[in-house]
């Protein structure tokens, strides 16, 4: 292709300072970078949650290291750890004090199915009272399969009609 | 060890309702239900046993009497000397001892605890409440006739219930117990999973 334009990025010269896009990729970019965790701390997981947070991991690079301990400043419950019975009321009600849009990673083998404790006490996966958009599997997994499930929600939050569903609501 | 059999001649001198307890490591003594917090003070201001280790209990399962045993673990921080007390509870129907929270305040969560997991009532507790499972669950945990996956009940919270449908469950045991694989190199291998994979939650047990 023969082109004139030498320019290979955006000049604010000669677009005049607009940038073509869809509603939809703005507010999902938005969205993916800054998504702000409410750590469910409840057991083991969580040590592996705050060593995701620290340097060594860092899950700032993914826009994600500012954990928030109110529900109404976050978008993404990690939840990290055993549910027990007793637990999984607070847990659904911090879940609905959460601002819309938000989203749910169920960090290991409690959170996802109950895991090991198959008791009396033990909810058998956070799915039956908050609906799950990623399962990390590992008891406890490794910071890296934690970064893994936050860019592959990022990926599943980039593909959502958001315009299409902000005017729906 | 001489030290540890004199607290046991004096104990027996003192409540002579006492009798020797079979025992592979601490010395150890039974009780009846009426002497007990007389026996644990006198241990306490007289013997030098200062430290409630532990409180716990034993169901000897259903249909055996006495079915409810309490065991009670002394430290002498005075002596470095163990004891173990232990008194049947005379009823299996609404087993009841005294509570020993004016001796030890540690002892409140003890026994609520074993009020918890055995129903077992401590007269004269400042505030006997379930400790780790919600107020108002039916069952005892730990009596031998409760099965480990749990019965179905409702969830403590009757909101949360109507919102989400979620109750608690009789957990899918699934082949399990769950368990890990000590000593294994591979990390994929050790992970804790059922024994026996032949059956689960979808595909039901094989007839043995």
């Amino acid at each position: 292709m023969v082109t004139t334009n030498t320019e290979i990025a955006y000049n604010s010269k000669i677009e005049g300072e607009v940038i073509v896009s869809r509603m939809d990729s703005v507010i999902n970019w938005i969205r993916t970078n800054s998504m702000w965790p409410m750590p469910m701390g409840l057991a083991c997981c969580a040590i592996e949650l705050m060593g995701t947070a620290s340097s060594r991991f860092d899950i700032a690079r993914f826009g994600a290291e500012v954990m928030r301990f109110s529900p109404r400043q976050s978008d993404c419950m990690i939840v990290a750890g055993t549910v027990t019975y007793k637990m999984a009321s607070a847990v659904r009600r911090i879940y609905d004090q959460m601002a819309e849009p938000k989203w749910v990673i169920a960090m290991g083998a409690c959170a996802s199915s109950g895991g090991m404790y198959r008791s009396y006490a033990t909810l058998q996966g956070v799915d039956r009272i908050v609906p799950v958009d990623v399962y990390i599997s590992g008891c406890p997994p490794r910071p890296e399969a934690l970064l893994d499930a936050l860019m592959k929600l990022q990926a599943k939050v980039r593909l959502e009609r958001s315009a299409t569903n902000l005017r729906r609501a | 060890m001489s030290a540890t059999v004199d607290v046991l001649a004096v104990l027996k001198e003192k409540f002579p309702s006492a009798t020797p307890r079979p025992s592979l490591d601490l010395p150890a003594v039974n009780l009846p239900v009426g002497d007990v917090p007389a026996a644990l003070k006198f241990l306490r201001d007289e013997q030098g046993f200062d430290f409630l280790v532990d409180l716990t209990a034993i169901d000897w399962a259903e249909g055996v009497a006495p079915r409810f045993t309490v065991v009670y673990h002394l430290l002498s921080t005075v002596r470095h000397d163990y004891i173990r007390v232990a008194t049947d509870c005379p009823s299996d129907e609404s087993p009841a001892v005294a509570s020993v929270v004016s001796l030890w305040a540690g002892a409140n969560w003890h026994e609520r605890e074993v009020y918890d997991m055995f129903g077992i009532t401590f007269t004269g507790h400042p505030d006997l409440r379930r400790i780790l499972m919600w107020d108002g669950y039916p069952y005892f945990p730990l009596r031998k006739e409760f099965p480990l996956a749990g019965i179905d009940t409702p969830l403590p919270d009757a909101e949360i219930m109507a919102e989400t449908g979620a109750r608690v469950i009789a957990a899918p045991m699934a082949g399990g117990p769950f368990v890990a694989a000590p000593g294994e190199i591979n990390l994929t291998e050790a992970e804790p999973r059922a024994k026996d994979e032949s059956w689960n939650e979808r595909r039901a047990k094989p007839d043995a």
